[in-house]
């Protein structure tokens, strides 16, 4: 049947069973649009179009399945670099979807028109250009493909304006077939049987793991691999949510701003197993002083990422869930006894704290949050110290619940993000905790959630500051706050967000706090609490940039 | 060290850029860069020597291997493969030393294309000792312009290279 390339793309996102997408129209992409009108497709029109990017992320990390974001050629195109970048450092499987000028007229400085496959080049798993109508289907088939398996990507596909209009045959491809693309998924047999002897061998073993072990939905086979041989088991930023952090073998996460405990560990341990963890600096600071004792495993789908950073003793290569199956069933129990001992000694004798003097503290808002919502909630952040504190602080005790950008880092993720979550998960009660700082960076999105009346739940840990910056500089600067005191630029949150339709609430006293969130929880619409909390706390520990990681300080450490 | 690889890519717009913009991001130096078309249309390959140790190497070869026009990466260990290379060399001459700049050239296996009054144009291929050896040669005589192509190479087992997907790296 012959239809236009506006039309193979609708056909092509129902057979991805694409049921949500988030976007922004413009005049490339007007005949996309048209097409949308009445396509059984639930398109959410944001704001920015950073936001899209952003909440088709949310979407993906929440619900395993690919995010989809769509935009105008030009600044929508370019609009999406942060968002594309973003997914791009989580490995978050996503189609983002461009008009692009008529292809007689790229290359010429047209209007709105930006070499996009030149810019996200590097951002993104791989990009098209679609030079020929004919070709449509099959790139689409591919995008998706590559997106959503091996590590995945963001996937970007530029469609010229000409070719969204030129008709086809339409035929949807029944399979994809491409000869350099061929993740490897099945361990090999032997580095999973060294792996297992070490293990059983070991007397310090550690589980190191990370956001790819969420990716490869293996979370019942790190806890059998935990539980059943005894292995303490920390977590990266990404990972958290992966082993329940309530278990007592949890050690919450580890590095920059981790527990001092899982810090102690990972650096005395004599066996790392990393799963699905990649060795970023926040985790091992210097380099050459991470774990001097420990042999490493690492199991990993990106052999890319494996003796990238740290000398690896067994890798193997493949997916997770699949690798620790089998691992799992040659597992003989080490002998941890004594390991655990010490190691529940550190927990005691160094816990996450903080001083609760009256002031409202942020630790104190998220250990509410966590008790109110039975630490069931999907919590999403921005970036700064309220997202350490988040990580610290809400006990995630199941994956897909901690939506936070941890590679790039970027303010403005996580609002959009919620919007994203709340749509894949319309059950599920979703945060976004924020700093002021951060929550302004896509405010506009306010108009989005309350337009499709997403009760998404927004914590602004308020302190006047760009925190995380201010706490560096307050350490490392001398306390020369430069450009950092938001203090009277700030809006008013409470009537911002009144102003778009949604409810504010604003808490300056300890007493109120828990009272304000379960109120804003049954509350059915997007609600801002603005919680005034004390203005200059630093999270801690912390290990400085350079140091190794067991020389933290602050927070009450030796 | 440098390190000679040859990358086998899908022949498609933008390979080349993919290539270029992941050395560059990555940080690997490229010391040359050779590209051209295979016995299958559908496949270009490209030749690069790069400057780098043993792990740089590593995970140049394993980052190529990520792209996905990236079809097959392979490293030429020393002794296992061919190298050559092609250089045009213009050397400025005077009536008196042009006989001993043309000898000169001729007896490293050099050919003369085009011989004026003040100056010649040399062609030379050859492994990179042989062109090396060329230049220092030529050099006294005031060199004028070079313009290389940068190596290429090829294996010299009895198997072509075949476009047959990514083996599985897994060490």
């Amino acid at each position: 049947m012959k239809m236009t390339g506006a039309q193979i793309l609708i056909e092509c996102l129902k057979k991805e069973n694409v049921e949500v997408m988030f976007g922004y129209p413009g005049g490339q992409v007007l005949p996309i649009f048209d097409k949308l009108y009445d396509a059984p497709i639930k398109f959410i029109l944001v704001r920015h179009e950073q936001g899209a990017a952003h909440a088709a992320d949310g979407y993906a990390r929440a619900t395993g399945k690919v995010g989809v974001c769509l935009a105008t050629s030009g600044p929508g195109a370019t609009n999406l670099v942060t968002g594309i970048a973003t997914a791009y450092m989580d490995s978050v499987p996503m189609v983002a979807i461009t008009g692009q000028v008529k292809s007689f007229l790229i290359g010429n400085d047209a209007f709105q028109e930006a070499d996009i496959t030149g810019i996200t080049r590097p951002v993104t798993k791989h990009n098209y250009l679609v030079e020929d109508v004919k070709d449509l289907a099959r790139i689409i088939k591919e995008a998706f493909h590559i997106a959503s398996t091996g590590r995945p990507g963001p996937v970007l596909i530029d469609i010229p304006s000409d070719i969204q209009l030129q008709e086809t045959e339409f035929e949807y491809p029944k399979s994809v077939s491409i000869r350099g693309y061929n993740p490897t998924y099945t361990g090999h047999p032997g580095q999973i049987k060294r792996a297992a002897k070490a293990i059983s061998d070991s007397k310090k073993p550690i589980l190191y793991v990370g956001g790819g072990a969420i990716t490869s939905d293996a979370s019942k086979e790190v806890t059998a691999l935990a539980v059943d041989n005894g292995i303490p088991v920390t977590m990266t930023l990404l990972g958290l949510g992966a082993f329940p952090s309530s278990h007592e073998l949890s050690l919450g996460m580890l590095g920059m701003h981790g527990t001092a405990y899982a810090n102690h560990a990972i650096m005395d341990s004599d066996l790392i197993v990393a799963i699905g963890a990649r060795f970023d600096d926040r985790v091992t600071g210097k380099i050459d002083a991470f774990a001097p004792h420990a042999k490493v495993i690492h199991i990993d789908i990106d052999p890319a990422s494996v003796s990238k950073n740290v000398d690896v003793d067994i890798p193997i290569v493949g997916d997770a869930k699949k690798i620790l199956k089998e691992l799992n069933a040659h597992v003989k129990k080490p002998d941890t006894k004594e390991w655990l001992k010490t190691v529940a000694g550190w927990k005691k004798m160094y816990p996450l704290n903080y001083k609760d003097d009256g002031l409202i503290k942020p630790q104190y808002v998220l250990e509410q949050i966590c008790e109110a919502t039975k630490g069931d909630a999907i919590i999403c952040t921005e970036v700064g110290q309220h997202q350490m504190w988040t990580a610290q602080f809400y006990n995630f005790t199941k994956p897909r619940t901690m939506l936070s950008s941890g590679g790039l880092g970027t303010m403005g993720y996580g609002f959009p993000a919620a919007i994203g979550a709340q749509l894949g998960k319309p059950n599920a009660h979703v945060f976004d905790i924020a700093g002021d700082g951060s929550i302004q960076m896509n405010i506009q999105e306010l108009a989005t959630a309350v337009a499709n009346k997403l009760p998404v739940k927004i914590a602004i840990l308020n302190n006047c500051y760009l925190g995380m910056v201010r706490q560096w500089q307050e350490l490392f600067y001398k306390h020369r706050y430069s450009h950092v005191c938001l203090n009277g630029t700030e809006p008013d949150f409470v009537k911002l967000a009144e102003a778009y339709g949604a409810v504010g609430m604003r808490i300056t006293k300890k007493e109120d706090v828990r009272a304000a969130i379960d109120k804003a929880l049954a509350i059915d619409n997007t609600v801002i609490m603005d919680f005034v909390i004390e203005r200059e706390e630093n999270v801690y520990p912390m290990v400085p940039a350079g140091e190794a990681i067991n020389k933290m300080i602050g927070g009450g450490l030796a | 060290m440098k390190h000679t690889i040859s990358v086998l890519v899908e022949n498609k717009f933008g390979v080349l850029a993919r290539i270029s913009g992941l050395f560059s991001a990555r940080g690997f130096n490229i010391s040359s860069l050779a590209v051209g078309e295979t016995e299958d249309p559908t496949v270009s390959r490209m030749t690069i020597v790069v400057e780098g140790d043993d792990k740089t190497l590593e995970q140049i070869k394993k980052q190529s291997n990520k792209l996905i026009d990236v079809i097959k990466v392979v490293d030429y260990k020393e002794g296992d493969f061919l190298d050559r290379e092609l250089i045009l060399v213009k050397v400025s001459v005077t009536a008196k030393n042009k006989k001993d700049v043309i000898a000169a050239a001729e007896k490293i296996g050099a050919k003369i294309e085009k011989s004026g009054e003040k100056s010649v144009c040399i062609e030379a291929t050859g492994d990179r000792s042989k062109i090396s050896k060329l230049l220092d040669v030529l050099r006294p005589f005031g060199i004028l312009e070079v313009v290389r192509t940068g190596r290429i190479a090829i294996d010299t087992t009895d198997k072509g290279l075949k476009a047959d997907g990514k083996p599985e790296v897994n060490e």
